[in-house]
């Protein structure tokens, strides 16, 4: 069986392409790709990708009006059925006000667009996503978001924390999110939300400036998971 | 029937928006600002006797991210 991922657009995304080539270089299968209007989702999906950018223009809030759209529909009922979700940067955004994850992201602390490579820590390193790093290891991954400022009340954040729902963490401060949160897990660990994008860092670039590597892994880790299942 | 939704950031949520805003203000030299908070205004234009129950059902669906924000809903009339 091959491994087959979709790959959602919105109007206003700008990451599914990298998203696709992302797929495409790790698991050597074309991605599928998948319209925001459109109602059904392909059958037999091993993960679904969000990508990044400003889908609706952002309008009213970040990811706010492509939760609504008629593909997330299809998506929130395969995650239900626990197909892996993975949202990247407005990805995420568009997770958490669809309600598959808890939290919101607000505007940058720093009010100012964050556009470049940070350390993370990873925090959990069993979930679908996560297997092919080791806990506690520092990677790093692009970011590039003016909402990415992660933030849930303060019961949610402990309970995150204690349920080992924290993907990863800024090593140093980002953009002003709470405990330096740039990954969640739902409660089967089989949804990702996460605003550094790995699918900028594949492949070893000429200049370390370039992204690096690191988010390769992410890829490897779901497609390893594919293959045991 | 003309509704208004006025859509604010909870207590205690980061408002970077609103504190850009208070500093300007003071840049401009007004005094006396202890705080300003950013929100937002929604006017909707609705079929006459539409349930309040269904107004707030659109703030808690849509116009309002009710892990962050609060929302009010005014009747204009």
């Amino acid at each position: 069986m091959a491994f087959r991922a979709a790959v959602i657009t919105f109007p206003g995304s700008n990451c599914d392409r990298d998203m696709a080539t992302g797929l495409e270089a790790v698991s050597g299968q074309p991605a599928i790709r998948v319209w925001h209007g459109d109602a059904d989702l392909p059958s037999g999906l091993d993960l679904i990708a969000l990508p990044g950018g400003f889908s609706y223009g952002d309008y009213l809030r970040s990811g706010a009006m492509a939760a609504t759209s008629p593909v997330m529909r299809a998506v929130i009922a395969a995650a239900e059925r626990g197909v892996p979700v993975l949202g990247v940067c407005n990805g995420f955004q568009v997770l958490t006000e669809a309600r598959l994850l808890p939290g919101a992201l607000l505007r940058n602390a720093g009010q100012r667009f964050v556009c470049r490579t940070v350390a993370l820590t990873v925090e959990n390193a069993s979930s679908p996503f996560t297997a092919g790093y080791a806990a506690g290891e520092t990677i790093r991954i692009p970011v590039a978001h003016h909402d990415g400022n992660y933030y849930a009340d303060a019961e949610t954040l402990d309970m995150l924390e204690g349920e080992g729902r924290v993907a990863f963490r800024y090593a140093e401060s980002c953009n002003g999110s709470a405990r330096d949160i740039a990954g969640v897990l739902s409660a089967n660990g089989r949804v990702l939300g996460m605003m550094p994008h790995p699918e900028r860092a594949i492949e070893p670039a000429a200049h370390a400036s370039l992204g690096g590597a690191d988010g390769r892994r992410l890829f490897e880790s779901v497609l390893a998971s594919f293959a045991t299942a | 029937m003309q509704v208004r939704v006025l859509v604010r950031l909870k207590p205690g949520v980061l408002d970077p928006q609103g504190r850009a805003v208070h500093h300007a203000l003071e840049g401009m030299g007004f005094e006396g600002v202890a705080d300003v908070r950013v929100g937002r205004l929604l006017e909707l234009d609705l079929a006459d006797g539409t349930d309040e129950a269904i107004i707030r059902q659109m703030c808690e669906k849509l116009l309002a991210n009710t892990v962050i924000e609060r929302f009010t809903i005014e009747g204009v009339n």
